[in-house]
């Protein structure tokens, strides 16, 4: 196996397995079934109710992102914009029903399944962006017309999403659109300036834009002490949980901070902490050479695209994973406040699973162009 | 495109490049969140693995604390004064209740409790919050217990179980001496930051010896180390260890005396108190009306509270500490011995024309025809003031009030009580601080026969009644393990002692004022000296009949026999109309102490006249006020130590009531049966306080 995961010439193995990135795959197998062993031990020692449902959705979203990965490349290109269009109405509609049902909701119920737009417009975004800048003439990206566009195309699902309120999912969206639009070689002073601009308006932000719950999570990331059994709650038992694991950690089905119900959310959002308790630094280190050699392969695919589109494409996949994984795993150890995101293929829940593997098919997408097309010239 | 210059050269080899340089960048970046996120890893469970493993454990291990047995408080004998009953008992965990309000009416149902009991139980679940549980009912019988019992799955959150609860054998008669338990409030638990405070079901001493002795009392609770979830619920027990039970504290009180002289005071208010002369041990400090330490365990009932607050005869006071009173004529005794080391002969003659004149103003002796000639003997039997009247200012009265102190009058006794009133013995200096205004001859008068400013308690009045029999400082004890002390130091010389015992042997046996106050017995004679002490000035009553708190008190002290005194005491009856009051009940307390058996069937006669002994009249006098007053009381004080601190205020506005005349020339009463007519039975007592 090359280093990309492209077919050996060694014929031991038939060519259609060996083609598969192998080295991505593996991370993410080990993952998965290391997420539904600790699904297992969060639910008491049962597959019930997390661990079957959690191994369920990955097949049937691997397949999802082996379809993805299926697609040709003009079709694709051909189809981002209407995409983008039926994301952003499913998002508009899931304001109106909640207008109507009276509070606030954030999925349409498709009777099969519960579906969250806000989720699809990550990486639909991202598509979306890298579209506009695989068509916009080189010369033009240092100009009004590259910032123009792209801020409509992520502000506008950006706002919707907020509406519900979701700040975590709008900044997921705005980060994974900053990464494509730096990536595309947009000016650094433009960034800079931002940088500037989001540090001014975050105070303002916060005072006026978030919602009570909001407000107080961020205080009590500030200093979670302040309030022990309240907001910070989460934040120390998470602690507690990662804290008291030790190197090696209580051992499989013996933590007892999940089991006793101190940790909130010991199978979703603080799916780490249940992880760390009871396998330990080791355990931690484990779940995050796997996340390390999954972004380190995204990097690659993109490096390796023979086309504006597909690089700017794999770059914001990667960068909108990195951004579950960090915000998540910053969260569960007190270095970033409550925002409900949930770790990728650890964390039990359909929607980010369907998320990031929409990402990781769109990567495998790229990989397959990148192989079947080897490099040329840069034209798109 | 007007495009800027730099820009112009953008093409697509230079966006290429740009994208490897920022990647780089981003991916650089990223692997360096990654870096900082397993460094904090490692910083939690490996640098902080200690601290977050102990977190962990203490949210995981529930330590509950088994309240230990509480010792036992015994009389000299042994005999329990205060003891722990094995109990069934029914509490309820509001958290744990689905229709808070309609179990506890079932509960009412199924226990029997009455509507006032529900409707407290319901405040205090209102009130509540948590897990923690109320009481119920403790105390139940075992097929009631059996009836909460089988009826578990339809009562959510109730919780039957054995433990143990204060029981005091002798209710009421024990109440002010021994106190009551109950749970720690919030300010004893910041003095005292033991867990075991806020432990369910757990009360520590409120009062009296309960709290005087509270950490010899207390023992070693037991733990039991459970397994909890975040939300309470009990997973599994870890490991239990045993409660240890409290030390006992013996005290000197003889059990069924001081049962016996509570119950002996009967409808009256007042308070009994005998010392024994040779170690002196106090066997018994009754004070009555009383409440019942027993329904204070399980904390007071609103209506049973408001009962005993609006009692004008301040059922909630120890008048035996607290209860201050002008000493009267009982002061006389003190003040003869103050003449004999002044060095008058007691044989020296005092003309009794029935009143002295004091400056411009005749201080009348309590007999308006007089006493004739009178010698010091004839004094103190009958009573006379113009003796005292004369010779007080002959001496003045420096040594009389020297003398009152030298017997225990205004002094604190090192007793273990949670406190004592020391009362007043007035001299010029004193007045002179405390008023402002110069010490007058009146003053003196009125001093010499207890009256004026001058104020004491029961027990100083016992104390006073022993160093006088004995000539020896007495110190008065309370526990079995505290030595006798002052027994050494003679106060008397033996040729005033045995002038003054005689006397006062005459003042019962003889020619005196106490006429039937003899004991039934040939070979035991019983000395003391009366008293009656005005409370208000003349024109307002006459001090025997009209409003009850506006009749004299009766004072009586004591001891016997005459001639080798073994025992000493004080009676005190509030507002009870004179000596008469006094006295006999001292006859009977001391019957019974050298004859249990004509000492009972006494009491029992009295009894049967009362309408029964001192608890039953309690319980029957509160299930009449509950029905009279329905539900319509006034709420109980947030806790218990309220109640007590309003009544040390009752207490001490009482006592300064005498004040208020004691700038006036007191006219003394008529002591008590001075010619030996017979005193009014207690019945005609009762029918008197019936039509005021």
């Amino acid at each position: 196996m090359s280093r990309f995961g492209e077919p050996a010439n060694t014929s031991l193995i038939p060519a259609p397995i060996a083609r598969q990135p192998w080295g991505m795959l593996i991370p993410l197998f080990l993952l998965v079934i290391f997420g539904a062993a600790v699904l297992y031990s969060a639910a008491g020692g049962a597959m019930q109710p997390f661990a079957s449902s959690h191994l369920i959705r990955f097949a049937v979203f691997m397949l999802m992102a082996a379809i993805i990965a299926s697609l040709p490349h003009p079709f694709v290109k051909f189809m981002t914009y209407p995409a983008y269009g039926i994301v952003l109405l499913l998002l508009l509609a899931v304001e109106i029903v909640g207008a109507i049902g009276g509070g606030s909701q954030r999925w349409l119920d498709l009777g099969f399944m519960r579906l969250q737009p806000s989720e699809i417009m990550k990486p639909v975004v991202v598509l979306a962006l890298a579209r506009f800048f695989s068509s916009l003439p080189p010369g033009m990206v240092g100009s009004w017309q590259a910032l123009a566009l792209p801020g409509v195309l992520i502000g506008l699902p950006m706002a919707l999403v907020l509406m519900q309120p979701d700040l975590g999912t709008s900044l997921a969206v705005a980060f994974g659109g900053a990464v494509v639009m730096l990536l595309a070689g947009l000016p650094i002073k433009w960034f800079a300036a931002g940088g500037a601009v989001a540090a001014v308006a975050a105070p303002i932000a916060f005072f006026f834009g978030l919602q009570d719950y909001q407000q107080r999570r961020v205080t009590t990331f500030l200093d979670p002490e302040s309030d022990p059994l309240g907001a910070g709650y989460h934040i120390t038992q998470s602690k507690i949980a990662i804290g008291s694991g030790g190197i090696t950690g209580k051992g499989f089905n013996q933590g007892s901070q999940s089991h006793l119900d101190y940790l909130p959310e010991p199978h979703t959002d603080f799916v780490f902490s249940t992880m760390a308790e009871e396998w330990g630094f080791i355990g931690g280190m484990f779940v995050m050479l796997m996340f390390a050699l999954i972004l380190r392969w995204g990097w690659r695919v993109a490096s390796a695209s023979n086309d504006r589109f597909s690089m700017l494409l794999a770059g914001g996949a990667t960068a909108t994973i990195f951004f579950y994984i960090a915000i998540n795993l910053m969260m569960v150890m007190g270095l970033a406040p409550v925002v409900g995101i949930p770790l990728p293929w650890m964390s039990h829940g359909g929607s980010s699973m369907l998320t990031n593997m929409i990402c990781i098919g769109l990567l495998m997408m790229v990989n397959r162009w990148n192989r079947m097309a080897p490099r040329r010239g840069l034209s798109s | 495109m007007a495009l800027r210059g730099a820009r112009s050269t953008l093409n697509p080899t230079k966006l290429k490049n740009a994208f490897d340089r920022r990647s780089f960048v981003v991916s650089t970046a990223m692997g360096g969140i990654g870096v900082l996120l397993a460094t904090r890893m490692a910083y939690l469970s490996i640098g902080e693995n200690e601290k977050y493993r102990t977190e962990a454990e203490s949210n995981r291990v529930n330590l509950t604390l088994i309240p230990p047995r509480r010792g036992w408080i015994l009389d000299r004998n042994g005999a329990p004064l205060a003891s722990n009953r094995a109990d069934f008992r029914v509490d309820i965990i509001p958290e744990r209740m689905n229709n808070p309000d309609a179990t506890i009416e079932q509960l009412g149902t199924l226990l029997g409790l009455e509507t006032d009991r529900i409707n407290d139980i319901k405040s205090k679940v209102e009130a509540s919050r948590g897990f923690r549980p109320i009481e119920v009912a403790s105390g139940l019988a075992y097929q009631d217990f059996a009836a909460v019992s089988v009826r578990l799955p339809d009562l959510p959150g109730v919780v039957p179980q054995r433990g143990f609860s204060r029981y005091y054998p002798t209710g009421p008669t024990v109440g002010h001496l021994i106190g009551y338990v109950g749970p720690a409030s919030a300010e004893e638990y910041e003095l005292d930051r033991n867990p075991l405070l806020i432990t369910p079901g757990y009360k520590i001493g409120k009062d009296g010896m309960e709290k005087q002795f509270e950490q010899t009392l207390r023992g070693v609770p037991g733990a039991r180390r459970v397994e909890v979830t975040a939300s309470g619920r009990i997973v599994r027990d870890l490991e239990t260890r045993e409660d240890i039970q409290g030390n006992a504290v013996r005290l000197t009180i003889d059990g069924p005396l001081q049962d016996y002289a509570a119950r002996r005071i009967g409808l009256e208010s007042g308070s009994v108190v005998v010392m024994d002369c040779q170690t002196g041990d106090l066997l018994c400090m009754a004070s009555m009306p009383s409440f019942d330490p027993n329904s204070f365990s399980d904390g007071i009932g609103s209506i049973e509270y408001s009962m005993l607050r609006e009692d004008e005869r301040v059922p909630l006071r120890n008048k035996v500490l607290k209860g201050l009173y002008p000493p009267g004529s009982t002061v006389k005794p003190m003040v003869s011995m103050a003449f004999l080391k002044e060095g008058i002969d007691p044989d020296e003659t005092v003309f009794c024309g029935g009143g002295l004149r004091v400056g411009n103003r005749v201080f009348r002796c309590w007999n308006r025809r007089g006493h004739g000639q009178v010698n010091m003997a004839k004094a103190i039997y009958q009573s006379c003031d113009v003796y005292y009247y004369h010779l007080a200012q002959r001496i003045g009265m420096d040594p009389i009030a020297a003398m009152n102190r030298r017997c225990g009058l205004g002094e604190e006794f090192p007793l273990p009580v949670t406190s004592q009133f020391y009362g007043t013995v007035p001299d010029p200096e004193w007045k002179l601080k405390k008023f402002g205004r110069e010490w007058q001859a009146f003053d003196t008068v009125n001093a010499t026969i207890g009256q004026g400013y001058m104020l004491a308690s029961p027990l100083q009045l016992a104390v006073s009644a022993a160093r006088v029999a004995t000539g020896r400082h007495v110190m008065p004890r309370l526990t079995m393990d505290t030595p006798p002390k002052g027994f050494d130091q003679v106060d008397f010389p033996p040729q005033h002692v045995a002038y003054v015992r005689q006397a006062m042997s005459d003042v019962v046996n003889g020619p005196g004022t106490a006429g039937r106050g003899r004991l039934p017995f040939d070979d035991i004679l019983m000395a003391g000296k009366t008293g009656t002490a005005q409370v208000v000035s003349l024109n307002i009553s006459d001090g025997r009949s009209g409003p009850w708190k506006y009749r004299d008190h009766g004072l009586f002290t004591f001891f016997a026999p005459f001639d080798n005194p073994r025992y000493a005491g004080a009676v005190v009856i509030e507002h009870g109309g004179g000596s008469g009051a006094a006295y006999p009940i001292a006859r009977d307390v001391m019957t019974f102490l050298f004859d249990p058996r004509q000492g009972l069937e006494k009491l029992r006669a009295l009894e049967a006249q009362w309408g029964g002994n001192a608890q039953e009249r309690l319980s029957a006098k509160y299930a009449a006020y509950a029905e009279a007053r329905g539900e319509i009381v006034s709420a109980p004080p947030r806790r218990d130590e309220d109640i007590f601190a309003r009544v040390e205020a009752e207490a001490r506005s009482a006592a300064e009531q005498s004040e208020e005349i004691a700038e006036q020339a007191v006219t003394p009463r008529p002591e008590a049966a001075p010619r030996g007519e017979p005193r009014p039975s207690p019945i005609e007592l009762i029918q008197n306080e019936a039509q005021p």
